[in-house]
């Protein structure tokens, strides 16, 4: 419905429309959903919270947006538009201009994102003369100016050093120059500061935070961090099993979730501000890709499932201000 | 402390991170010390937990090894349950073997502390063969059920492969042979870093519940504040290889003395943030191998002095209970 809307009006509609997602694995037991029927939207400027557990296919979510999903694993049914240009079924040389261009990155750990053997400087220039019609001098130039916008002191100076010069967090910021560095309309950050400490992760947090208010980017923030969620996001999207099971506001999922999970998500978070004698537990694991079972993905942990939870699988609609799909949720 | 089962005193690690010989001689290289721990005296009560708390390289886990006999302090002592561990007046070999027998330690990462090619049974095993050798088969067999059912896996999962189970069950394996020798002192270094905050909480239920039935202590480690809150009594505050501030958790996070606990307090994200911003520190911790001199946190504290540029703080008696290592706070200008 909205993704015919942007289609007919590309300038007003969102960013980033992904609809029927999913994302498929050949294996020698079988094919593996691990992206099942993922449908949101990011507007422009927006930063969408992609939150859930390990193998839950928030990664898989990213990775299919930026085109960057391995072999054998494909993009087995959905649709991916770009400011209304359909992206998932490019060839390979179309995407590659759009990544870096159009859809930045910027992954978890800095130093696997960087290569070593190259001074920061020379990766940041590549990137620079890859995307934009700028001559040496002149890409020089932005590289520096990205370097200091990102808060590297000395950058005149720092640009001329490798990676395994700079701390864990300033490797980081060199990765968002990086990502910043064809000025995108959308980047796409999985765990962008799992990699660092505390300290450091709030500065990263703000920077991003900062460089997207001022540049009006878009940001897909993938983490596990609920605290990093809350005081980035304006849109958060729970997944769990390869599907979303809630998506709202942020401050609708986090202080009035409706979905057990999400329910269940949050009271297993242990605070700095409350004191409890016990976390909530949610019993169990998530099910693996192989067996996923009938109805609601949930219903084995799920201390309110009813009979129409095992058999029938419940559709992602509108409760109160957030959307979730859970068959209690509707009465 | 009187009924302390744990006592550090003034302990010190420093690592021999120098060049090699001849790198030394020929590009005149200086020898380069490391000093991980630098000074570190704490206690621990019977059934408390200390959390340790502090950013990677601050020496936290330095602590945890040189508590367990994996690394030997530089200087200082280290008593436990009344037998000198290491140090001055360090107790025979079978004096400080029987005292290893009342501590075990959890690691991080269960994918990496468990064999892949054992059985969790033999897993859960091993450390009664090793240390109690005497044990008859039987008997360790019938234990191995009972460590099973008490960390909430079923008798029938010893036969089980470590890949077999997921992050969570695995780190209940571990706790599993942790208990397995009946230690009176667990140190948990990072025990819930690998895992997700729903996995996590069943943990951190565990582990609560075993130290309520065995009376057990915990030294936590952890880098994350709010787990640690959760799960101490006492707290304390690790920056550069000694500790800022200790002092019992209600009181450090209502009321943090050091400006680095401030500064650590300040930069947690917390659900309660929804939407809003806030300032965040500057600066990084700086190189260990030329710390500053003085207090080590004060290129980064907006209080800093002269004195603090010149002199180490001691731990002093902080407002409201625990120990503070700031002058600053000492001389009221906070």
């Amino acid at each position: 419905m909205t993704a015919a809307a942007a289609m007919s009006d590309p300038q007003t509609g969102p960013l980033l429309a992904v609809t029927h997602l999913c994302v498929e694995f050949p294996t020698r037991h079988g094919t593996l959903r691990a992206v099942h029927d993922v449908s949101f939207e990011i507007a422009p400027g927006e930063v969408l919270g992609v939150v859930g557990e390990s193998g839950a296919g928030k990664s898989l979510t990213g990775a299919a947006v930026i085109g960057l999903i391995d072999p054998p694993g494909r993009i087995a049914g959905g649709e991916i538009r770009l400011a209304g240009r359909r992206i998932d079924n490019l060839p390979y040389d179309a995407m590659r201009k759009i990544r870096g261009r159009e859809i930045g990155a910027v992954f978890q750990d800095p130093l696997t994102s960087l290569n070593p053997l190259y001074t920061i400087g020379a990766q940041l220039i590549e990137t620079i003369e890859t995307h934009l019609p700028l001559a040496s001098a002149a890409a020089r130039a932005r590289a520096i100016a990205l370097l200091e916008e990102v808060g590297i002191p000395a950058a005149a100076q720092r640009i001329d050093h490798y990676p395994h010069q700079f701390s864990g967090g300033m490797r980081q910021r060199v990765v968002i120059a990086l990502a910043l560095a064809a000025s995108p309309k959308l980047i796409i950050a999985d765990e962008p500061t799992t990699a660092l400490d505390v300290s450091i992760q709030a500065q990263i947090i703000q920077l991003l935070k900062g460089l997207c208010r001022d540049h009006g980017t878009a940001v897909m923030l993938i983490t596990h961090d609920m605290g990093v969620i809350a005081e980035t996001a304006d849109r958060v999207a729970v997944m769990y099993a390869g599907r979303i099971v809630e998506i709202g506001p942020v401050a609708d999922v986090i202080h009035r979730p409706v979905h057990p999970y999400t329910v269940g998500l949050m009271g297993s978070i242990p605070s700095i501000v409350e004191e409890r004698d016990r976390l909530t537990q949610i019993d169990g694991a998530m099910p693996r890709l192989d067996a996923v079972p009938d109805g609601c993905a949930y219903h084995p942990r799920c201390g309110r499932a009813v009979d129409r939870c095992r058999h029938e699988r419940p559709d992602l609609l509108p409760v109160g201000a957030t959307r979730a799909a859970c068959w209690l949720a509707r009465g | 402390m009187t009924d302390a089962l744990l006592t550090l005193n003034d302990v010190a690690r420093t690592f021999d991170v120098s060049p090699p010989w001849l790198n030394r001689v020929l590009e005149r290289k200086p020898r380069a010390l490391l000093k991980a721990v630098d000074g570190v005296s704490l206690s621990i009560a019977r059934g408390e937990t200390l959390g340790l708390v502090g950013e990677s390289g601050c020496g936290k886990s330095t602590v945890a090894r040189l508590i367990v006999g994996l690394h030997a302090p530089t200087r200082g002592t280290i008593e436990f349950d009344g037998a000198m561990l290491a140090g001055a007046g360090q107790g025979a070999g079978a004096v400080q073997r029987a005292a290893r027998l009342g501590m075990q330690m959890i690691f991080q990462d269960p994918y990496a502390s468990l064999n892949p090619r054992w059985r969790v049974a033999d897993v859960i095993a091993e450390p009664i063969r090793a240390l109690a050798p005497a044990t008859s088969k039987a008997e360790i067999d019938t234990r191995v059920d009972e460590l099973l059912s008490q960390v909430g896996l079923a008798a029938a999962d010893g036969v089980k492969y470590p890949h077999q189970f997921s992050g969570g069950q695995r780190q209940r394996v571990s706790i599993a042979r942790a208990l397995s020798t009946q230690p009176r002192f667990l140190v948990c270094d990072e025990p819930t870093s690998a895992l997700d905050v729903s996995v996590q909480a069943q943990v951190l239920n565990l582990m609560r519940e075993l130290q309520r039935r065995m009376g057990l202590t915990y030294l936590f480690i952890s880098h994350n504040l709010a787990v640690v809150h959760h799960i101490a009594d006492r707290v304390g505050v690790m920056y550069l290889g000694r500790i800022a501030e200790l002092a019992p958790t209600r009181r450090l996070f209502a009321s943090p003395q050091h400006p680095y606990t401030r500064m650590l307090l300040a930069a947690v994200p917390d659900l309660a943030m929804t939407g809003k911003s806030r300032t965040a520190v500057a600066g990084e911790v700086p190189n260990p191998l030329a710390p500053p001199s003085g207090c080590t946190f004060h290129p980064r504290c907006p209080f800093a002095a002269d004195r603090c540029r010149r002199e180490v703080p001691g731990l002093k008696d902080a407002r409201g209970g625990g120990v503070v290592a700031c002058h600053a706070v000492e001389e009221n200008r906070l």
